[in-house]
């Protein structure tokens, strides 16, 4: 066979299919991530009410509705220039937390653990949460199982729902906590953090204990160079909420430093036409083709980019695992894309520390946690980090806050450039003349882009429209009369 | 692309106007118009209800998203409703549904509420027949035609299709079954 | 060869959230999988379409299809899945009535390609280069699904057996609607699966007199806890919404969306919020419900059709 085809990618949010060309040697010419889903919220978000945000753009996922309904939030707060009560803040930061642990707890053990777990070569029917329960067993799925639904739960507690909350608003939130339900909260985190040393306990049994996942996860296969992407605070740590973004290049230097409302100076999108979802890039370096380097204007932003693109942890056990994996690896920074599962781990500990200190602040439960503004609303960029990748919502109102234009660049967008490169590396590496196409490899394939936890969903917000249309008129003897082009 | 002197079939273009009509006031009316031989353009559709008030705005819609080219609500002057206030209630449907057929793109015209009492046969009358040359105007409606998929996509999917059966069979290919030890 | 009855869980243009609703079912979830052979869910299983194309005509008990309807590929899916399956349940609102991506409906596809591809201001495209359906690249042709100008709700594509309004549906409802499947009794019909009463039954906060004078946006007041949030001039839907959800929004100081999509025998949710909102405004001339309007609704198509607009009568804005 000369094509192999994969589709649908299964075990993330959204639409996706590899296509993967062989040459007449049997070698991986090239392949591709084709993403054929949209439905264009850059676009119907026009006309609406600005207040409407949070709960429109958080349908762009069911998976991070949290992550939309805080940027578009704090993209209120700047657009309506009101700034919450500081009970606010620490209460969003508070959900924030939790949402990131549950989110991250979600993907390693429902998503891409069975890969790990159960491994690529298992039976298909049993690469799946459900194989994973069967065979790690209740004591540790009931834990898995009790930390998802603890933290749904504290999120409709909050935010009204377990998805798809509706709280936020420019200048705070609908609705503050009780003292009692902080105190539920804070046990609820210390519960958080046990789990989280408890995932990266499995994480070091599970897979590094086992030597050929270490290979995979070493191997050259798996790897990429480019420049990575996160959020820090005013220490270069890791933070979800807000701070500054920070790149750094292949080598780990800052290449560049600066504050979400800049966004537009730093990120640019190409357009492919084989693919419905753009290809971001850091502008000062430009598009040099889904190519590795200090050159290529592709970047990545993922848990292990937040975790190069920072100098450490703002709580201490998180700090102490940042050092851990380090070590381990071989120093910083990391570019083993399989390395982003344990980076996933580390921030889970992280979010579940924060949890537990922002609960622990009594502030948290103050009755006041919204100002109504008094400004009239105008324009507004609101950024956080996804669990997938820093998130950036961009919105321009007219004078009663109705939407006149929305710009959105999404945390798995920002990876789209190198997943696409790491399917293609993966099955050049994995697939050679005379390999047996077995669907444990294609599956070890699909592994490749696992690791970044996409949502497709959140990435193609935007939607194309007019079809293109072409025609060429000849004459009897086939001579072209005439040529004709709608673009 | 709409000829407004034509429908889709290519007919000459005679609006079709559904009438709600309460029984009380505007129904009489149209039958005072009747009896006194004042002449009202036929593209008129009644239908009677007891009250204005009765009208769901999802009456409206509907009868527009069958192919009815306008709709006229009529009812009693406010303050002579025949139940009293129910016609104020009109009034508030009424002035919502309008600002939300207005976003939808329902020209204005094409909906209309008119007020006459059971001896206002020739102003009915009259309100009627500036309704029906107003939607004359404007051309048919054909509300299913918009959202019918066209505008070159079925060409260019039979040209796709056209392509695909030119290059030869689907790529999807099957993957051997894995190799057991 | 397992004879449990095969389950489907197929996502359209959707946003994973009810499969996430899903999952909050807990160790619920080992029942259903005890129940039933999962033969295809791409959120969390690795079954491919293949699988579904070699599946015989009815070989699927039950196909719990999310996600509304808005490329070919959708279409083809949803013929797909409607021949291979006995049962065909329209799974949450973007399947009921469109939902959000819905709201597509009120523009161009035209309109769309420009915001996303030509202005937007993070995009550099000088040689105006779009998706296309087809794409000759140096290996091989890559294809894409076609996208439609207009998005419709599965029962607009294909026969529908019955429907589980929300978004999401919640755990809890979703729970009564698997016991429902997993009894085997047999669904009437078109039967929306959950309550035949609206939120506002659901809603703990006192209900007095309602006589709106003007209507408010969220941002310009601080509800008072404990009173209805319409009668404090907030356009909540919940009068017209269908109950199931437990009033959760409300619950925490936010005006009900709608997501339950219409009440039972209610054909178009919008027409039947207007008019309950209507039928509670304090104003008795054109010109003072206008001056309410003005005010307070300037956008009716996304207050009234937020999650409706593909599965109303009118369907979608004239094209513009």
């Amino acid at each position: 066979m000369n094509r192999i085809t994969i589709d649908p990618v299964t075990r993330l949010e959204g639409h996706g299919k590899i296509e993967i060309f062989l040459d007449p040697e049997g070698e991986v010419q090239n392949a591709y991530f084709q993403v054929p889903e949209l439905r264009g919220f850059e676009r119907f978000c026009v006309g609406r009410l600005a207040e409407e945000m949070p709960n429109l753009t958080d349908r762009i996922c069911g998976v991070c509705p949290e992550a939309h309904h805080m940027a578009a939030t704090k993209a209120l707060d700047a657009l309506f220039h009101v700034d919450p009560p500081p009970a606010a803040r620490k209460l969003r930061e508070l959900f924030y937390s939790i949402f990131f642990a549950t989110d991250h707890t979600t993907h390693f053990y429902a998503l891409s653990g069975p890969d790990f777990v159960m491994g690529p070569d298992a039976p298909k029917a049993e690469r799946n949460i459900l194989g994973v329960i069967k065979k790690v067993g209740m004591d540790v799925a009931g834990r898995v199982l009790k930390m998802r639904k603890d933290g749904h739960d504290l999120i409709a507690m909050i935010g009204g729902r377990r998805v798809q909350p509706n709280w936020g608003l420019p200048g705070g939130v609908s609705r503050g906590i009780t003292e009692d339900e902080r105190q539920q909260i804070l046990e609820r985190g210390k519960e958080a953090v046990e789990f989280a040393r408890f995932s990266l306990k499995l994480f070091d049994d599970v897979v590094l204990g086992n030597p050929a996942y270490v290979e995979m996860i070493q191997s050259d296969g798996y790897t990429h160079r480019t420049y990575d992407m996160g959020t820090v605070d005013e220490k270069n740590r890791v933070n979800f909420y807000d701070g500054m973004i920070r790149v750094k290049d292949p080598e780990g230097r800052e290449a560049f430093k600066y504050h979400p409302k800049d966004y537009l100076q730093y990120v640019e999108e190409r357009v492919e036409p084989w693919t419905y979802l753009k290809f971001p890039y850091l502008k000062k370096v430009g598009w040099k083709g889904l190519v590795d380097g200090k050159d290529s204007g592709v970047y990545k932003a993922t848990p292990l980019s937040r975790l190069n693109a920072a100098e450490g942890m703002a709580t201490p056990l998180a700090q102490e695992e940042y050092e851990r994996m380090y070590a381990t690896l071989g120093g910083k920074p990391v570019h083993h894309t399989l390395a982003t599962h344990w980076a996933r781990l580390v921030e889970l500990l992280y979010a579940a520390e924060r949890w537990v200190e922002l609960a622990s602040d009594p502030e948290v439960a103050s009755p006041t946690v919204r100002v109504l503004p008094k400004a009239k609303p105008d324009e507004g960029i609101g950024c956080v980090e996804a669990p997938r990748g820093t998130l950036t919502h961009h919105y321009w109102t007219d004078e009663r806050g109705v939407v006149t234009r929305v710009n959105l660049v999404v945390g798995t967008t920002n990876n789209y450039a190198p997943i696409a490169m790491s399917v293609k590396k993966a099955a050049q590496s994995l697939i050679h003349k005379g390999t047996v196409v077995t669907e444990g490899l294609l599956d070890r394939v699909e592994m490749a882009f696992r690791a970044y936890d996409p949502c497709f969903g959140c990435a193609t917000h935007s939607l194309p429209g007019q079809m293109p249309l072409e025609v060429t008129v000849r004459d009897a003897r086939g001579e072209v009369v005439e040529h004709l082009e709608r673009a | 692309m709409t000829d407004h002197a034509h429908d889709h079939h290519d007919h000459p273009f005679e609006p079709k106007i559904v009438g709600f009509l309460c029984n009380w006031c505007s129904y009489r009316a149209a039958d005072l118009a009747g009896t006194a031989r004042i002449k009202y353009k036929p593209n008129i559709r009644v239908i009677r209800l007891m009250c204005s008030g009765r009208v769901d705005p999802a009456f409206v819609l509907k009868a527009l998203a069958r192919g009815a080219d306008g709709v006229m609500v009529a009812g009693c002057h406010p303050g002579e409703c025949h139940y009293l206030v129910q016609n104020y209630k009109t009034i508030r449907r009424f002035q919502l549904l309008k600002h939300t057929l207005a976003a939808l793109g329902v020209e204005d015209a094409r909906v209309r509420l008119q007020w006459a009492s059971a001896a206002e046969g020739q102003l009915l009358a009259d309100a009627i027949n500036d309704m029906v040359e107003k939607v004359r105007a404007l051309g048919p409606l054909e509300w299913p035609h918009k959202w019918r998929e066209g505008n070159g996509l079925d060409r260019l999917e039979a040209e796709v299709t056209a392509e695909d059966a030119r290059l030869g069979p689907p790529h999807r290919e099957a993957v051997p079954e894995e190799v057991r030890p | 060869m397992s004879a449990k009855p095969k389950l489907a869980w197929y996502w359209a243009a959707s946003c994973g959230g009810c499969d996430i609703s899903a999952l909050a079912i807990d160790d619920k979830v080992l029942q259903v999988a005890e129940a039933f052979d999962i033969v295809f869910w791409p959120c969390v299983m690795d079954g491919k379409t293949s699988d579904v194309e070699a599946t015989p005509d009815g070989g699927i008990a039950v196909t719990l299809w999310n996600g509304a309807v808005r490329s070919s590929e959708h279409e083809h899916m949803a013929k797909l899945l409607r021949r291979k399956s006995r049962a065909l349940v329209a799974f949450g609102s973007c399947a009921h009535e469109g939902c959000i991506p819905g709201l597509a409906n009120d523009t161009t596809k035209d309109a769309i390609f420009a915001a996303a591809y030509l202005d937007s201001p993070s995009t550099a495209n000088p040689r105006r280069v779009l998706p296309q359906p087809a794409t000759d690249v140096p290996e091989g042709r890559l294809s894409l699904p076609a996208f439609y100008e207009t998005v419709k709700t599965l029962d607009q594509t294909v026969p529908v057996d019955a429907y589980l309004p929300g978004c999401p549906p919640e755990a809890e409802r979703i729970w009564d609607a698997l016991q429902a499947l997993m009894s085997g009794a047999p669904i009437p019909t078109g039967a929306v699966i959950g309550a035949e009463t609206t939120v506002c039954d659901e809603c703990p906060r006192t209900r007095n007199e309602k006589k709106i004078a003007a209507i408010k946006r969220t941002w310009q007041v601080i509800p008072d806890p404990e009173t209805c949030l319409l009668e404090q001039g907030l356009l909540c839907a919940g009068i017209a919404t269908r109950a199931g959800c437990g009033a959760r929004c409300p619950g925490v100081s936010s005006p009900c969306l709608g997501c339950y999509g219409p009440n039972a025998g209610v054909e178009d949710f919008g027409a039947r919020f207007l008019s309950g909102v209507a039928s509670v405004l304090d104003a008795d001339t054109p010109e003072d419900v206008d001056r309410i309007i003005q005010a307070g609704i300037p956008d009716p198509v996304g207050t009234f059709y937020r999650f409706s607009l593909p599965g109303s009568l009118l369907r979608r804005a004239a094209r513009r």
